[in-house]
């Protein structure tokens, strides 16, 4: 097959590739050290938390424990659930299910939703508690009480971090559900096909990447030093 | 890409996988392990991540050169944090002068 | 014939620069040949914006007491001069405007794997670098250029978040640009071209995009922690605040170490390239210096310690990341031993690149070996913050990576263009500037060893001959700038037509029109020999 025949055939194929099969390789490499960069770039932050962490143990785990752990696994298992949502419409995709694709980003974005809403439920609740870093910090009463022992101005530190990782978290959150909405506008067009469905499947594996950074935000943030 | 079509019935069997390990560390949570609360926390969630990342995002199926690509970051990671620590860790070792006790780095507990 | 005495009026062929014409051709192509000029003309803006600041910082030095400006503008002068020069020129120059030419070339494909992503580069780079520009109009900054806590958080009263952003976002022009070339060298070699055949241009370019996509994102996620304490004041660096300043020192470093890397591996990589075309011999040890740019790329890495041996690090930390910067210096001298080996009995010819390629070898080598001084934890006691260290990483930057930048520029050149350039005056402007060069930094080293500290805006009266010395070199370095810089313009229009391959190379980049189609290649090159067979002796079949 020449070359022009090879473009003529798959309207996906860019003039840059061979065949689709060298597209598609190119894609998933390409998607894979994006994640990578993700990973460092998240790095950077989960390394300055593991050093102070370390150093001022005590304070992050008052500030840990003023977080509601119900709402914190309630959310882990909303964000689990859009996983495994997001898995099935590239399978749907796989199989050349439109339909069912559909339905399934549809369902990834709604529990993406829920969750982004517990979050701010949850961020709303610590303006109530004035534990905001410089833009409400007054604890008093109980949560004082929790956070004093480690020292307030290392307690502050905790929630920075805590502001700064989730917050991150959710802008990845709201950006993959951008591209959600994306691929079921393509889906409606029928763009995709049981030999081309690569966006699905790097949208999916980016949605993955950020559950997977909440899988360790939850037990880094939520359940420091244990709740006995 | 152009990975095998995997039955639902895995994935859902993951998905519950998933929970059960979620349920599971935040009771571990409430049980004094001392400093293997964290270390039980993060075995957790290490765990999770593998069957996320071999499960969902196919890696069970996938090249050699993308694991060596997802293997790397982790790796270069754990260099930013070993050798980050390994300057905090041994600051101490070496006392400050008496004349600098007021204002000393932070050392640990 | 009649017209032998004209120029043969043909009608030029179709190439990549007569495809199209106008704006719109150039802003929105996908095209990486001329993503890479629009790159050249952007990184030679700011080369020139980050020279005059140089220009103005040692027209300010040649009195003890200061002849030019105020200590609060020297601080910013030196401050963006670093800025622009290390994030706007060096990081982009050899892999965004060579690399981006090259690559695809050199793999034999029509593109870089993701050609929307490369144009998409460059805008960022652009948006990052007007960032930059309006810091320095709106005031300016004077942090230096490694930003370090707490000048730049608690203490800072300059642009400092407007640069934070500008170089957070070229980060991530940087981190596409080796993302791509990854891709790009795994996926879409031609049949034929295994690893162990690629050029070492390639190798080094790989080992850089290792590092590009490794490394940036730590650093974006620092600045963006500075930001954050920046803008609402909460401790995260802030001693005053329950942080560590020298947090930000390891973050930051974990970064701008390896970047050096990102800078003098492409200039290895050219240098490799020009040393086998003129010598007209096959490189010597070739699978040694590939493994060697991997090497350096990966054990760069290991070494960021060495900045913070004075800066409050713990000195078990400090033995630590000595012992590993010495590591470092066993791959770079083993390029240069095989550069030396290569150009042993070979039959050298002095063209201009050659000329920069023989500088970059002896600067290099000077460069990396008084970084030896500095890995050593006791001498760098004395000689951390001196002049020694500008002198020092002036010679691996300027002496080492610009020297391979212009290299490779005047070696691709009539691949680039189609034309030549006047070869005696770009013989000259390489003399000038090697001389130049050494004018200008050689002193410095002596200044450091003697103590004068880097940053001042004065000094004492005793170091003001070797500072006259220093700034008249910089005015023999402009100029010996401003020649290629104004004959190179020159011969895109008026330099004699160029064919495909001047000088008899190797490669794949050769193989096709100078300039080369849009397409590249008219049909997909099949490799059938190893890289660099310039007719060694014993295949010499002639």
């Amino acid at each position: 097959m020449t070359d022009a025949e090879a473009h003529a055939q798959h309207a996906g194929l860019a003039h840059q590739f061979e065949d689709l099969d060298q597209q598609q390789d190119a894609d998933a490499l390409g998607i894979w050290l994006f994640l990578v960069t993700e990973i460092m770039f998240f790095g950077g932050l989960f390394a300055s938390y593991a050093i102070y962490r370390w150093l001022y143990f005590p304070a992050f785990q008052g500030g840990s424990h003023i977080l509601d752990i119900r709402l914190g696994a309630a959310n882990t298992i909303i964000l689990l659930g859009s996983s495994l949502t997001m898995v099935l419409s590239v399978r749907s995709a796989q199989v050349g299910n439109r339909r069912a694709l559909i339905l399934f980003l549809v369902a990834t974005m709604i529990l993406g939703g829920i969750f982004l809403g517990v979050k701010a439920y949850e961020y709303n609740q610590k303006f109530v508690e004035h534990v905001v870093p410089s833009l409400d910090w007054a604890p008093e009463g109980q949560t004082l009480a929790r956070l004093a022992p480690g020292g307030l101005e290392h307690a502050q530190m905790y929630f920075v971090f805590y502001f700064a990782m989730t917050g991150l978290h959710a802008i990845h959150m709201i950006i993959g559900m951008g591209l959600l909405l994306w691929l079921v506008f393509r889906a409606r067009k029928n763009d995709f096909t049981p030999h081309y469905f690569a966006p699905v499947e790097v949208v999916g594996l980016y949605w993955h990447f950020v559950d997977i950074v909440w899988i360790f935000l939850f037990p880094l943030l939520y359940l420091i030093g244990g709740r006995y | 890409m152009s990975q095998p079509i995997v039955p639902q019935k895995t994935y859902v069997m993951v998905f519950l996988g998933l929970i059960g390990l979620t349920i599971l560390t935040t009771g571990v949570a409430f049980i004094d392990l001392g400093p293997f609360n964290t270390v039980a926390a993060l075995a957790i969630a290490f765990s999770k991540m593998l069957l996320v990342v071999l499960f969902f995002m196919g890696v069970r199926h996938s090249s050699g050169l993308v694991r060596i690509i997802l293997v790397a970051g982790f790796f270069w990671l754990a260099l930013l944090i070993a050798f980050t620590m390994s300057d905090y860790r041994t600051r101490s070792w070496t006392p400050a002068p008496d004349s600098w006790s007021s204002s000393a780095p932070p050392t640990h507990p | 014939m009649s017209t032998a005495t004209l120029e043969p009026r043909v009608h030029a062929p179709r190439n990549y620069l007569n495809a199209d014409y106008g704006w719109k051709s150039w802003l929105f192509t996908l095209d990486h040949k001329r993503i890479a000029l629009l790159y050249m003309v952007s990184v030679s803006f700011f080369f020139i914006i980050g020279g005059s600041f140089a220009v103005l910082m040692r027209i300010h030095l040649v009195e003890p007491q200061g002849a030019l400006v105020q200590p609060e503008t020297y601080n910013k002068l030196f401050t963006l001069h670093g800025i622009v020069m290390i994030f706007f020129f060096l990081i982009p120059s050899i892999p965004a405007v060579l690399g981006n030419f090259l690559v695809p070339l050199m793999v034999g494909a029509r593109d870089l794997a993701f050609p929307k992503l490369n144009l998409l580069s460059w805008y960022i780079y652009i948006v990052g670098g007007m960032f930059t520009l309006y810091s320095a109009i709106a005031g300016g900054v004077d942090t230096g250029w490694t930003f370090y806590t707490p000048y730049s958080s608690t203490y800072s009263n300059t642009q400092v978040t407007a640069v934070a952003i500008g170089v957070f976002i070229t980060g991530f022009s940087s981190i596409l640009t080796g993302l791509n070339f990854i891709v790009t060298i795994h996926k879409m070699r031609a049949p034929g071209l295994t690893w162990f055949r690629m050029p070492l241009f390639l190798w080094a370019m790989y080992a850089t995009s290792i590092i590009m996509v490794l490394g940036t994102p730590v650093l974006a996620i620092t600045l963006f922690l500075l930001a954050l304490e920046h803008l609402f004041h909460v401790g995260i660096f802030s001693p005053a605040l329950g942080g560590d300043p020298l947090l930000f020192q390891h973050l930051f470093w974990f970064y701008s170490h390896p970047a050096v890397y990102i800078m003098i591996l492409p200039a290895m990589g050219v240098v490799s390239e020009i040393i086998a075309c003129f010598a007209r011999k096959r490189i010597f040890g070739y699978k040694i210096i590939a493994f060697s740019s991997v090497a350096i790329a990966v054990l760069g890495f290991l070494v960021w310690g060495h900045h913070m041996f004075v800066t409050g690090q713990s000195v078990y930390a400090g033995l630590i990341f000595s012992m590993l910067s010495f590591l470092v210096a066993i791959p770079s001298a083993i390029k240069v031993f095989n550069w030396t080996s290569t150009l042993y009995k070979g039959s050298i010819s002095y063209e201009a690149p050659m000329l920069y390629a023989l500088g970059f070898i002896g600067l290099f080598t000077m460069g990396g070996l008084t970084g030896l001084f500095l890995a050593s934890l006791a001498t760098d006691v004395h000689l951390n913050g001196t002049y020694f260290i500008v002198a020092h990483f002036h010679y691996i930057m300027v002496g080492g990576a610009v020297m391979g930048y212009l290299g490779g520029i005047h070696f691709w050149w009539p691949k680039i263009s189609g034309r030549k350039y006047p070869d005696m005056w770009a013989r000259i402007g390489a003399v000038i500037i090697f001389i130049g060069f050494n004018l200008t930094f050689f002193p410095q080293f002596i200044l450091g060893y003697l103590g004068m500290p880097r940053r001042y805006a004065f000094y004492p009266a005793e170091f003001q001959v070797l500072n006259v010395m220093s700034s008249a070199g910089a005015t023999v370095l402009g100029v010996g700038y401003m020649i290629p810089l104004i004959y190179l313009i020159w011969s895109m229009r008026y330099g004699p037509i160029s064919e495909p391959n001047p000088w008899g190379a190797t490669g794949l980049e050769w193989k096709t029109a100078s300039p080369p189609p849009t397409e590249n290649f008219a049909q997909i090159p099949v490799v059938t020999e190893e890289a660099y067979a310039y007719a060694p002796e014993e295949a010499a079949g002639d």
